[in-house]
């Protein structure tokens, strides 16, 4: 052991680059179920397949967005399917008692993120696991759903109707709905967060590892409840969507959705650990789930419930990618 | 090359924890451009002290200073900005962000609130090039060796204008590549005028790269010395607190013969048995009726050596014959049923149930041996219990009273009973005799001989050496995670030579370098 002895460090092994592999398998599973389709009905080629994909899940993708904040953390939102509802079933409410739209936007997109941010500080300041603080959240949200109403309430608001009629096309008569829009642009201020800001990098560094981060000196209580909060106004957002979508807010809509959603997040590439993965990939993630229903619609003759069994197999599939790609990089 | 005044001064200090000192009394004084190193066992206070100067705990008396102004720090962040950083043992980095984001997240250079890119990874390769690393810093911290990340956290802590660097334990997981590697940046460091405080393990480490040493014991201050002026001998006695002369007097046993004792096929041998980062592969023999004891400092290995045999860890590499035939260790379940049984170091975490009677805790390891499904017959158990009661001298001798109110000596006795109710035929004792009074010592001491003369082998693991040199037939020495000697226990081995061949090794190490 010498002071002479100069060794050039080098990276152990090669690596394939890490982060990037769960996106590629999806982005490579979109193209092959898209490839599939276009061989088997001359029709899916239409540009207006894919448009319909984003129409139909649009609400879904905002919602998914604001989850990958959360499994970056390493965290789960299980409360976003009843706070879509929710923010839906408060929309009509109040539209049917005659508020003024705006009022109402800026009100169902409140609700939230409150609910969010309280979520957010109860897993940060009582320490408890996120698992059962959304689980207590979803109960919650639910509950006001047919406690504001136990039936649907249809919504005909000049505003909304507007919103959900509106198409935006090409000379050829392909279109996407505004909500197509609201949700692209959420899309990119969420990838700009996260890659440009100290608010997305602690995200990531959290979801790492957070001791290191805590350490570090990042702000570990600070994310943890923007995360939850951010999530919460995506789901506002999501609501607001569906509300536009459906015209209506119903008690019982979007049951189930969270879990669809952390489907998506998870097949687009998002470790459920946390730490790594993007929100292009969560896009992906939508888009397969959107396909697989397209696919199976265009069959005609399966059953709706094959999209459910196809998406656990992929899920499974995927977390099996995640493990495996964890192992390698031990 | 030191500065004539000292940027850190603790003067005085001391630190209690309900139940124990950690620290009392102590000084310590740290130079611009000097490596310091901070010995002591485990348990001396050298993490108590640093936690001290970081601001992790509040001090009870005593005083610290930084470039002569007195300083309280309330934390490791007001610590960091005021120029002292810590790099710890294991690296607090997140190996999912990149090198560069590593080194600036929390401070990257920003401009109207979006993180500059270009500008953290041109920083961070400026930075890491004067510690003389030519590092992808786009490619995640994970992908590179741990010692890279080490010098990684360590470029983090010097980019924020630190004057002190405190490395706790850096090189516990390095090889001695990596050791090299990082103690070149060290008296990079060191030139550059920072004041280093290294703490380590590894007496090797310390004449090689440290200027002066302090020496703490049982969270008191030893002394302060230059590292010229004191001999390694002199630093292992300071650490241990014994003067050789006292270690001297021996009490004779008479023990059978080795070379007698080492005819025919050994009962356990194992070749090149090891693990990455606890234990060099190490060879050992073991016959039946043979004591062999493991001396060397706390931290050197022996633990680790001792789960190997059990099974408790997994070996990496290396070949086991159990009666000549090969055989594995893999699963503390194999090695029960191999024979082996362990009494751990770590009885209350690791060994008796508090909440049982003696009687369910002696018969645990039998019980479990049958399989849950065969209960043993109540009669049975107390007939074994009772008679391991007596064996040992197990007080009070009431089968049916909680472990817990039993005394530490007792504890230790329960848990001997419940391995050789199995009758082990080798039997690993970590520590037996750590923390129980003078008579229960005395009375584990016979039983271990008692056993070894009827024919069972022990692997005996303790801290002090006139034990291990009364009991053992053959002493295997440990130092720095390696197996340095194995010496037998005859008339030329008295508690000195153990001393220096833990102070100044062997040469197998200058082979291995």
């Amino acid at each position: 052991m010498t002071t002479g002895s100069l060794t050039v460090p080098r990276r152990t092994r090669f690596r394939l680059p890490r982060r990037q592999v769960p996106v590629l398998a999806t982005l490579a599973l979109l193209l092959v179920m898209y490839g599939i389709g276009v061989s088997q009905y001359t029709a899916f080629s239409n540009v207006q397949v894919i448009f319909n994909v984003f129409i139909d899940n649009g609400f879904l993708l905002v919602v998914a967005v604001g989850m990958t904040f959360v499994i970056l953390t390493g965290g789960i939102d299980l409360s976003v399917g009843s706070v879509v509802a929710m923010t839906a079933m408060v929309s009509a409410d109040l539209l049917q008692k005659g508020l003024p739209a705006a009022l109402v936007l800026v009100i169902a997109l409140l609700i939230g993120p409150t609910l969010g941010l309280l979520m957010g500080c109860a897993i940060h300041f009582f320490d408890i696991q996120p698992f059962i603080v959304t689980l207590a959240g979803m109960f919650f949200a639910r509950g006001m759903c047919t406690f504001i109403s136990g039936s649907s309430i249809p919504i005909t608001d000049g505003f909304w109707t507007r919103m959900s009629q509106e198409r935006i096309g090409d000379p050829r008569g392909n279109f996407v709905s505004i909500s197509v829009l609201i949700a692209f642009a959420v899309v990119l201020v969420a990838a700009y967060v996260l890659a440009y800001t100290r608010l997305g990098r602690n995200v990531y560094a959290i979801g790492g590892n957070p001791q290191s981060a805590l350490l570090m000196g990042l702000p570990l209580g600070r994310t943890r409840i923007a995360v939850y909060t951010i999530s919460g106004l995506c789901s506002a957002i999501g609501g607001i969507l569906l509300s536009f979508y459906t015209l209506s807010g119903a008690p019982l809509i979007a049951v189930g959705m969270e879990l669809d959603v952390i489907a998506a997040v998870v097949i687009g590439g998002t470790v459920l650990t946390g730490g790594s993965g993007y929100v292009f990939g969560t896009v992906l993630g939508v888009l397969v789930l959107g396909v697989i229903q397209t696919l199976i619609t265009f069959d005609g003759s399966l059953n709706s419930w094959w999209t459910k069994i196809v998406i656990g197999g992929l899920l499974f599939a995927f977390i099996l990618l995640q493990r495996l790609i964890g192992i390698r990089y031990k | 090359m030191t500065d004539s005044r000292p940027v850190l001064t603790m003067t005085g200090i001391s630190k209690s924890f309900p139940g124990v000192r950690a620290l009392h009394d102590v000084n310590f004084r740290l130079f611009p451009g000097e490596v310091h190193a901070l010995m002591g066992e485990n348990g001396a206070g050298k993490s108590t002290l640093i936690k001290v100067l970081t601001g992790v705990y509040d001090t009870d008396e005593g005083a610290i200073t930084l470039h002569g102004e007195p300083v309280s720090f309330t934390g490791p962040m007001q610590a960091t900005a005021a120029g002292v950083s810590t790099v710890y043992q294991e690296v607090n980095l997140c190996t999912n962000l990149s090198v560069a984001e590593n080194i600036f997240i929390g401070r990257e250079p920003r401009l109207l609130g979006a993180v500059r890119w270009g500008e953290v990874r041109r920083r961070a390769r400026a930075l890491l090039a004067r510690l003389d690393l030519d590092l992808d810093v786009s490619a995640p911290l994970g992908s590179y060796s741990l010692a890279i990340q080490q010098m990684v956290a360590i470029a983090r802590a010097i980019d924020i204008q630190a004057r002190v660097l405190i490395l706790d334990e850096p090189t516990s997981s390095l090889d001695a590549g990596e050791v090299a590697q990082l103690f070149r940046i060290m008296r990079q460091l060191r030139d550059e005028g920072i004041a280093i405080l290294f703490v380590t393990h590894f007496l090797d480490q310390v004449y090689e790269i440290a200027d002066r040493i302090t020496v703490l014991r049982n969270g008191g201050l030893v002394g302060e010395y230059p590292t010229a002026e004191l001999p390694q001998l002199s630093l292992v006695e300071k650490m241990i607190g014994k003067e050789l002369d006292v270690l001297e007097g021996i009490e004779e046993h008479s023990r059978r013969d080795l070379a007698e004792l080492e005819e025919g096929t050994p009962l356990v041998a194992v070749s090149n048995l090891g693990r990455a980062g606890a234990v060099a592969p190490f060879s050992l023999t073991i016959h039946a009726g043979e004591v062999v004891g493991l001396a060397g400092l706390l931290g050197s290995g022996r633990t680790e050596v001792a789960r190997l045999f059990f099974g408790a860890d997994r070996a990496d590499g290396g070949q086991v014959a159990i009666d000549g035939t090969s055989s594995s260790l893999r699963t503390p379940a194999q090695a029960i049923d191999q024979g082996v049984g362990f009494c751990s170091e770590n009885r209350r975490a690791e060994g008796i149930v508090p909440e049982l009677s003696v009687r369910e805790n002696i018969i645990l390891a039998m019980q479990a041996a049958r399989g849950w499904l065969r209960p043993i017959p109540r009669r049975r158990q107390d007939e074994l219990v009772d008679k391991y009661v007596k064996a040992l001298n197990i007080r009070p001798a009431d089968p049916e009273v909680p472990v817990r109110n039993l005394s530490g000596g007792n504890q230790q006795k329960v848990l001997l009973a419940r391995w050789l109710i199995t009758e082990p035929r080798l039997l690993i004792l970590d520590e037996p005799t750590r923390g129980i009074d003078i008579g229960a010592k005395t009375e584990i001491q016979r039983l271990v001989t008692q056993l070894s003369d009827g024919g069972m082998a022990v692997l005996f693991i303790s801290a002090e050496l006139e034990e291990v040199l009364r009991l053992s037939h053959k002493v295997a020495v440990m130092r720095d995670r390696q197996m340095v000697a194995q010496l037998a226990n005859d008339e030329g081995l008295d508690a000195e030579r153990i001393m220096q061949t833990i102070a100044s090794g062997s040469h197998r190490e200058e082979v291995d370098r």
